[in-house]
């Protein structure tokens, strides 16, 4: 006799979608960086490799230090990320199975047209850092455990500086990802150590700009480590190790090198010949 | 004309008379809002509840009603602890009645369909029942926009119409014009007449005399005086009594 | 800076050139939020139903408890969904990590607590006007708590509503769960988080007009549906 419950319940599943399923064909996680994701290389690399095989390639990016996590707690069946340090002791740790390298970029140092701590033209990182930690100037770091930040803070170690010291007044630890570190860096008019290819790929540099860059010591390495299936009993391993083999192998590998942005090449393929 | 539709689950209802109380008792922060001895309302005809602002009227209906549970004592329908549920032959119009967000004609109809008659029989019982209050212009309004005597009109059709055996109504017509109080009085006669026991909360004494065959006078939650409606007026027992008809304020 | 009108030129571009990439992230935004609503519909409106009608030790600290849950930080509800559905946690054997379900699961938790807390406070005031008479009509506690329902379903709209606000705007739990990927797990929040990220700030503010305008949709739909049905039932 009281229909008000179910007049309610109609009322909802009319305005509610059909729980629409996901694309039921092969799939493989890929724990990745925000560098990557945002500079937009996994939309010009991964429709071929899913033409080719079917299978599809769901990236996840998030830091490096995140994505060794995630790895390590079986939520993907790869990783590609760039700190070879950090993946070498996944590997050794027993949750990677193997590391391989596939390609490569640089970092830039970008900072604000008017260059306060005057590092312009810097040929060498540690110059250009020694001046910033000297003129107090500001700073934007990742802090987030990343590829990136990792490498900054080695830069900083090679120096002898510990910005950590001056966190809240000069150096500014952001805790977010690149993108968002960039957006920080240039509504604060701060320094800051990125990748090549985000920055290229970067929308709102406004009045930032590369200021030292083709230091050897901002060499930026990626590799890409499978997931021991010993570790990680559910690991997908024959399709992370197929698309592995596409990446390194001549179609990926010229894949990369094809990826370019405003004319400019974001990524040099360095893959060992043969693959493994 | 004011015919009282009777309708319902007539045959399988439990007869709910005589109600009785025994010992009633409530007390809040110290103060004794009912004490009554014992009461039993049975046979037939119009009770009227009297007395000042305060005295217990309305809370007494209500603990009658088993809307509120007394301190102390019993109320048995009966013989049986109230329980709406089973007897369905009983019927109250709040002192504030409360009306449904639905149209005037729903508010009937749900309480037709409350004591179990059907959709169909709920729709013909109720056009019925708002026919003969003269409500049925405003069948389809909502009853929430209703004027406040439009809403008491309503709120006595409605539980009227479910036909009951025994009816509370705590001050029916309050808020009325001399027209649809005397619409009121009218249906409340017809039904009394048809065999509803009726108790009603009054502060009109005249009103209080025309629809009354007994009188119940009520003073700091005790019934002071419980007499037929002649002899309550013509020769009040209690000085309270005489001094609340003489209408001097009692506190 | 930015400039604004950008921003709207490019939420006019997407709309009206009816970009297929940004039909899907509406889709899946509306999906994964009017489903998770209505999961915690199911749940939280028998909880706000059952708190507003009854007395037990310790109700006061349950409706403060869920009160204050309304407060619960996207990014805690998502981590701790991720923890559990990761292949590392207790129901990872689900596989349901990354995943639009994922997505709703974390939705839900966040919005549970609003449904039930709104609808308690609703019922109850609700209740304190109606209990008298709906016992006078011979209602038992279950047929009371309908009508309760059905009286105050206009206010029970708005709490559904309002998780279906704190949904469809939240991104820190979907972006950890759902992983923001590309085609499956994309969702308004999550793109226009990545679209910042990657300076596209015109974009990402433009997106943000959009989910503005869902929202609005959706709430004068159903003003709409509201206004239809009290004509309907007055007519
Ligand atoms: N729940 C309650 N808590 C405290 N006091 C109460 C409660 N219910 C009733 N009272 C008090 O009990 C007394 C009797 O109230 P009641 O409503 O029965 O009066 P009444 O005789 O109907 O008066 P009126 O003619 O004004 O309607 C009043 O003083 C009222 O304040
Ligand atoms: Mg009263």
């Amino acid at each position: 006799m009281f229909t008000s419950l179910r007049c309610l319940a109609v009322t909802l599943t009319t305005i509610l979608f059909p729980v629409a399923t996901v694309a039921a064909g092969e799939f493989i996680v890929l724990q990745s960086t925000t560098s990557t994701q945002n500079s937009g290389l996994y939309e010009h690399l991964l429709p071929g490799f899913e033409k080719k095989t079917g299978i599809q390639v769901r990236v996840v990016a998030v830091g490096t230090g995140q994505a060794i996590k995630n790895a390590g707690n079986c939520d993907g069946d790869l990783l590609l990320v760039h700190a070879k340090a950090a993946e070498e002791a996944f590997v050794a740790e027993g949750g990677g199975k193997q590391r391989r390298d596939v390609m490569y970029n640089d970092f830039v140092l970008v900072g604000p047209s008017a260059d306060p701590a005057e590092i312009g033209g810097s040929a060498q990182i540690g110059d250009a850092l020694q001046r910033i930690a000297h003129s107090r100037a500001a700073f934007a770091s990742r802090g987030d455990d990343s590829g990136t930040h990792k490498k900054e803070l080695a830069l900083w170690n090679g120096i002898g500086v510990d910005p950590q010291a001056h966190s809240g007044s000069w150096y500014r630890e952001t805790g977010s990802g690149m993108g968002a570190t960039l957006n920080v860096a240039v509504g604060m008019d701060a320094y800051v150590l990125t990748d090549r290819a985000t920055w290229i790929s970067f929308g709102n540099q406004a009045d930032h700009r590369i200021l030292v860059e083709g230091d050897p010591a901002l060499f930026n390495q990626y590799g890409v480590v499978t997931i021991d299936p010993a570790h990680c009993p559910n690991v997908k391993e024959a399709a992370a190790e197929r698309f592995v083999e596409w990446l390194l192998g001549p179609e990926g590998q010229a894949a990369i090198a094809g990826f370019r942005l405003d004319g400019q090449q974001l990524f040099h393929p360095n893959a060992k010949n043969g693959g493994s | 004309m004011h015919e009282v539709v009777r309708s319902g689950p007539q045959a399988a209802a439990k007869p709910i008379l005589p109600v009785s109380a025994e010992r009633l008792f409530v007390r809040r922060k110290g103060r004794v809002l009912l004490d009554i001895e014992a009461l039993t309302i049975g046979g037939r005809g119009t009770t009227v509840l009297v007395g000042p602002n305060g005295a217990g009227k309305s809370l007494l209906l209500n603990v009658l009603a088993g809307l509120r549970a007394p301190d102390s004592g019993r109320v048995l329908w009966n013989g049986e602890p109230p329980n709406r549920q089973r007897y369905c032959r009983f019927g109250m119009v709040l002192q504030r009645p409360v009306l449904l967000r639905r149209s005037v004609r729903a508010n009937v109809e749900f309480a037709l369909r409350a004591v179990g008659s059907s959709a169909e029989q709920a729709r013909a019982q109720a056009h019925r029942a708002l026919e003969a209050a003269g409500l049925l212009a405003l069948a389809n309004a909502s009853a929430r926009v209703l004027s406040g005597g439009e809403m008491q009109r309503l709120a006595l059709t409605r539980a009227l119409a479910a036909g009951p055996d025994l009816l509370f109504l705590d001050e029916p017509t309050s808020s009325l014009d001399p027209a649809s109080m005397q619409t009121i009085e009218a249906m409340v006669r017809n039904a009394s007449e048809d065999g509803m026991r009726i108790v009603l909360i009054a502060h009109d004494l005249a009103q209080a005399r025309r629809l009354g065959d007994e009188i119940i006078f009520m003073h700091r939650g005790k019934i002071v005086e419980h007499a037929p409606t002649d002899r309550f007026f013509g020769a009040p027992a209690t000085p309270e009594a005489q001094a609340f008809i003489a209408g001097k304020i009692l506190i | 800076m930015q400039d604004f009108a950008a921003s709207f030129f490019e939420a006019f571009r997407l709309v009206l050139g009816l970009d297929p990439g940004l039909i899907e992230i509406v889709l899946l935004s509306l999906k994964v939020s009017m489903t998770a609503v209505f999961i915690a519909t199911i749940i939280g409106l028998p909880l706000g139903a059952f708190l507003a009608v009854t007395r037990f030790p310790g109700r006061g600290i349950v409706i403060v408890t869920v009160t204050a849950l309304m407060g619960l930080p996207p990014v805690v509800v998502g981590l701790v969904v991720y923890m559990l559905l990761s292949n590392a946690g207790a129901l990872g054997p689900l596989q349901l990590l990354y995943t639009p379900t994922a997505m709703i699961i974390a939705q839900t938790v966040l919005v549970v607590p609003i449904i039930a807390a709104l609808a308690r406070q609703t019922l109850e005031d609700l209740n304190g006007e109606y209990r008298d008479q709906l016992m006078l009509f011979g209602l038992g506690s279950l047929a009371r708590l309908r009508t309760l329902l059905w009286e105050g379903r206009y206010s029970l709209m708005t709490a559904l509503l309002a998780g279906f606000g704190r949904a469809v705007a939240e991104v820190g739990a979907v972006i950890i769960v759902g992983g923001n990927i590309n085609h499956v797990t994309r969702v308004m929040t999550t793109a226009i988080a990545l679209e910042t990220s990657k300076g596209n700030l015109a974009l990402a503010l433009g997106l943000g007009l959009i989910l503005v305008i869902i929202a609005f949709a959706v709430n004068a739909l159903v003003f709409l549906l509201r206004a239809a049905a009290e004509r309907s039932a007055y007519a």
